[in-house]
């Protein structure tokens, strides 16, 4: 793939619309985070394409200023597979919410991920529909009181990374609109993965559920309520860095635990192994206010992309049978000749 | 390859009476292998210089309890001295390798008809799976057919003894006993069929040479035997057909090349998304295997999926191809008016069958034209054709990746299951005489002062620029939204969007000038009477309208294979005629764009039993409307 010939700067990512989110959107935030990391990368914008679903933030190609189809509702998985199957040198980024991509459009997003198609999937997860004016979604938490339930949501939420490490992802990762020092960081790893790396986004809809992430994602809360991973590190958290995840002794769960009490080090504690998918799983369950929230890279495997093996097969039909022509094809089998 | 060349056989033994042309059903269990006895059969037919055409009629059910009625399986094929245009209408000989099999298709017989019957599985258990009360070997079920009763069974069983199957194994080979037999009725080469089996079978050189035996023995026992009711040879000349190379085609083949070949002459890597459905499937399969052809083929989680990720691959410059049948193509609705609003090439491929939801799905109809033209919501108009027989689908596309490439808009092809499994003889085409359109596309200077404009137009064409992604310089944005005139950007202008909505229109109507006027296939221009078909009535239609005026009826046939837009000239074709009769496979469709469109008082005649028309039903038609017509006797 060719880099731009003059580094691209973050703004040279923005396309010349004007974004139309709500003032306060956390949507505003990832596009920022997005165009930087683009521009860290050095890609060239004529090889990136991104492709969305429907609703908010589906919009999300229309801000950029590379190749973007904004396409049906919960469908986006389906498009940029027929993008990768038909050039699988472009660099796709697929956009779309818990509504879209766990609703709607559920069936799709698993059957990208199992695939491994080649692509960063940004799952922007705000627990509710924005778009059609507040109705509940598939991760809003059971009562949640919206237009469409107004005496309380009913149905049990999903998790959106337990979700793909069920659909048997290779890469599962969490970012916060908000925290734009660490997002690009987890896109960049999301990038560099080859096949379908899945980035769930907790993102703020400021009109409809203000506030939902607030024990953790916010300024104030996020040491507290938030466990940054990094691969090998030992699994510490809080203001003071004072506590610690570990393995609850004789059980398969995690505990939170005080470092220094009850002669407790960072030695008792869990290192981070994103190779373990079990692992990735325990975290993935974990929520405030009982556990941090787990941010980061949970899981990351290697694996053959799709669209690779695709090709290997074109590959190896074109060594077996060598000229494709259209002439021998129709006259392969059977023919007879009629005389004159 | 294997290349042969169509003889007159000499006549062995006793002298054969010459008939014109014969209907032969294979009727059997699904697990009796009656769909290869067809094909061999048909393979030696051809080899004999016959003209023919088949219908393969087989259950739903992969594997339907044996013996039972709804578990046969049956191959019918209608070949001759002349040029054959269907399977026939009801067969001279029915072979029933079963009770089951008789009793489904006795009904069907002409009178007077040979029925030839494996009398060794029609044991009481067998019977009264069937449901036959009595033994119709022994009542009176049978008066009135010329009636072989063989124990198949047992003649096979014997036949393959040494070669040391099982027993199991050895019935297998009942069907090329039988094959054998009535290469011998027919006087046809055993040869293409003995060397197939080799090779078939060569892992497995004792089956094959007990499927050889079985077929020998089948064929000794025609030329010794004395056969009941002074049964003998007959002979098929060779028909009059036009010099040159052959084979024989099914319409799920010939379309599988069409499209491979339209994107070679668009110069086009081909990704066909599909999701398995009764009778498309077999599109997938073909193409799946011609990877060589930068085709790829991608089985995807469901119908939407499937269109998803063809419109996905069209918008990365490659052309994306969906197949489908009714039910699948509802669900892919949504998706092509998104095809149809961001205008990008698009071949949806319907092998229709009888419906509505599940319905038949073995069974063919083609009532899905109204789904076809007008099943989206809001004014979604595309492009709709139609292939008439199983080798015109190779024409046909061509014709959908040529216009769809060409005005950037999505094509339905209809197709249906009697098409795709049908078979006939095809006069094999040069593929380098046929003219290339390859896709010229957008290209970096393309883009002005102000960007690239993707929805800018061709003005002869009115298609938008198609621009590859990985392309500098033409980086844009599409999608479902209302998109400004130019730019393409989002617009929620009022009058825009009556713009659009008028550009969209007018392209499609604007493809009319750019497809060739619709023609007769037989008879005069003007007159008393056209018939009016489209689709796979094609055959019937034709040999029902060449009997009818060989008898002097003033009817001529008319048959579109462009449904949407029409040829120009087509209203004022049926405006030369007295009377239109539009005979479909639905509830009546055609005939309603027809009145709709023209203002023409065309009639409609109508069939949904899931079989083809006869041709006997479309005669008794044009009789209906001619005859007392101008003073003519009935």
């Amino acid at each position: 793939m060719n880099a731009p010939a003059v580094p691209l700067k973050a703004k040279d990512f923005a396309s010349d619309q004007e974004v139309r989110w709500c003032p306060g959107c956390g949507d505003y935030a990832i596009l920022k985070g997005v165009q930087k990391t683009l521009a860290d990368i050095g890609t060239a914008p004529e090889n990136v394409v991104f492709i969305s679903g429907i609703g908010c933030s589906s919009r999300f190609p229309y801000y950029m200023s590379t190749y973007g189809f904004h396409t049906i509702h919960g469908r986006a998985p389906a498009f940029a597979t027929g993008v990768k199957l038909a050039n699988p040198e472009l660099d796709v980024w697929l956009v779309t919410g818990d509504g879209d991509g766990l609703s709607i459009g559920g069936n799709h997003l698993l059957h990208a991920l199992r695939r491994n198609v080649n692509m960063q999937i940004m799952l922007f997860n705000n627990e509710i529909y924005g778009l059609t004016k507040g109705q509940y979604s598939p991760t809003s938490k059971q009562g949640t009181r919206s237009p469409s339930t107004p005496m309380g949501s009913l149905d049990r939420p999903l998790s959106p990374v337990l979700f793909a490490l069920g659909a048997n992802a290779s890469f599962v990762a969490r970012a916060v609109d908000t925290q734009q020092k660490h997002m690009p960081g987890v896109l960049k790893r999301a990038h560099t993965h080859q096949g379908a790396s899945f980035v769930e986004i907790y993102t703020n809809c400021i009109v409809y559920n203000d506030g939902v992430f607030s024990s953790f994602a916010e300024k104030g809360t996020a040491a507290e309520g938030e466990l940054l991973l990094e691969h090998g590190d030992p699994m510490i958290f809080g203001k003071e860095r004072d506590k610690g995840i570990r393995m609850k002794p004789g059980a398969l769960e995690l505990e939170v635990v005080q470092l220094g009490v009850d002669g407790i080090t960072e030695d008792d504690l869990l290192r981070h192994d994103e190779t373990s998918r079990v692992l990735a799983g325990l975290l993935g369950a974990m929520q405030n206010p009982d556990f941090p929230v787990a941010v980061g890279v949970l899981y990351c495997e290697a694996a053959e992309a799709y669209e690779t093996a695709v090709y290997q097969q074109v590959d190896a039909a074109r060594a077996a049978n060598g000229k494709a022509d259209i002439n021998a094809l129709l006259r392969s089998g059977s023919t007879w000749t009629v005389g004159d | 390859m294997v290349t042969s060349t169509a003889t007159q056989l000499e006549p062995t033994g006793t002298p054969r009476d010459e008939v014109e042309s014969v209907v032969v059903r294979f009727a059997g269990d699904s697990g009796d292998g009656m769909q290869l006895t067809g094909s061999q059969f048909t393979l030696a037919t051809a080899l004999a210089g016959n003209d023919l055409a088949t219908f393969p009629d087989f259950p739903a059910e992969i594997r339907a309890p044996i013996g039972t009625t709804f578990g046969v399986s049956a191959f019918q094929i209608n070949f001759g001295a002349r040029k054959i245009a269907t399977a026939g209408d009801a067969p001279d000989v029915l072979v029933a390798m079963n009770p089951a099999a008789l009793k489904v298709n006795l009904g069907d017989v002409k009178k007077g008809g040979t029925v030839i019957i494996d009398t060794g599985t029609f044991t009481a258990r067998n019977l009264k799976k069937a449901g036959f009360e009595a033994d119709p070997l022994e009542d009176d079920s049978l008066d009135g057919f010329q009636v072989m009763k063989v124990d198949i069974s047992k003649l096979t069983t014997e036949a393959v003894k040494e070669h040391g199957v099982s027993n199991k194994d050895g019935l297998r080979s009942k069907n090329m006993w039988t094959l054998g037999l009535i290469y011998w009725l027919y006087d046809r080469d055993r040869e293409p069929t003995v060397n197939w089996l080799r090779v078939k079978f060569g892992k497995m050189p004792n089956i094959a040479e007990a499927n050889v035996a079985a077929l020998n023995a089948g064929h000794i026992f025609g030329e010794t035997a004395e056969l009941p009711g002074g049964l003998r040879g007959l002979s098929v000349r060779a028909a009059e057909i036009s010099p040159g190379l052959y084979r024989a085609v099914t319409g799920a083949e010939a379309l599988a090349w069409g499209l491979a070949a339209g994107a070679r002459l668009a110069d086009l890597r081909m990704v066909l998304a599909s999701y398995p459905i009764t009778p498309a499937s077999s599109l997938l399969h073909i193409l799946a295997g011609l990877k060589q052809f930068d085709i790829v083929t991608f089985q995807a989680e469901d119908e939407i999926a499937a269109v998803g990720a063809a419109i996905g691959a069209s918008f990365a410059g490659s052309l994306g191809i969906t197949s489908s049948s009714g039910p699948g193509v509802a669900l892919k609705g949504e998706a092509i008016g998104l095809a149809i609003s961001t205008e990008l090439p698009l071949i949806i491929v319907n092998s229709q069958r009888a419906g509505p939801s599940t319905g038949l799905p073995t069974k063919t109809e083609q009532s899905d034209l109204f789904q076809s033209v007008y099943g989206r919501n809001a004014d979604a108009p595309l492009v709709v054709l139609a292939s008439s027989s199983p080798s015109n689908c190779f024409e046909i596309g061509i014709e959908a990746v040529r216009l769809a490439t060409k005005y950037m808009t999505p094509v339905i092809l209809l197709s249906d299951g009697y098409m795709s499994n049908a078979s006939e003889p095809w006069l094999i085409p040069d593929f380098d005489s046929i003219e290339p359109f390859p896709v010229n596309f957008a290209k970096t200077e393309d883009a002005g002062e102000e960007g690239f404009m993707p929805f800018s137009r061709d003005e002869a064409t009115l298609a938008r620029p198609w621009a590859k992604p990985g392309t500098p310089g033409l980086e844009h944005r599409i999608g479902g939204i209302e998109k400004e005139d130019g730019s393409g950007n989002i617009s929620y202008d009022a009058d825009n969007h009556q713009k659009m909505t008028d550009l969209r229109a007018g392209k499609i109507n604007g493809i009319a000038n750019d497809i060739p006027l619709q023609g007769v296939e037989l008879g005069n221009e003007s007159g008393q009477l056209a018939v009016v078909g489209w689709g796979s009535t094609y055959g019937p239609i034709s040999r029902a309208v060449g009997n009818m005026r060989e008898d002097g009826y003033d009817v001529s046939h008319v048959h579109l294979h462009h449904i949407w837009p029409m040829p120009l000239n087509t209203g004022d074709l049926l405006a030369g005629f007295d009377q239109v009769l539009v005979p479909e496979m639905n509830n009546g469709q055609l005939v309603k764009v027809l009145r709709a469109e023209y203002l023409t008082p065309a009639q409609a005649m109508n069939k949904v039993n899931g079989q083809p028309f006869k041709i006997a039903e479309i005669e008794a038609a044009i009789k209906g409307c001619l005859d007392g017509q101008s003073g003519e006797a009935k």
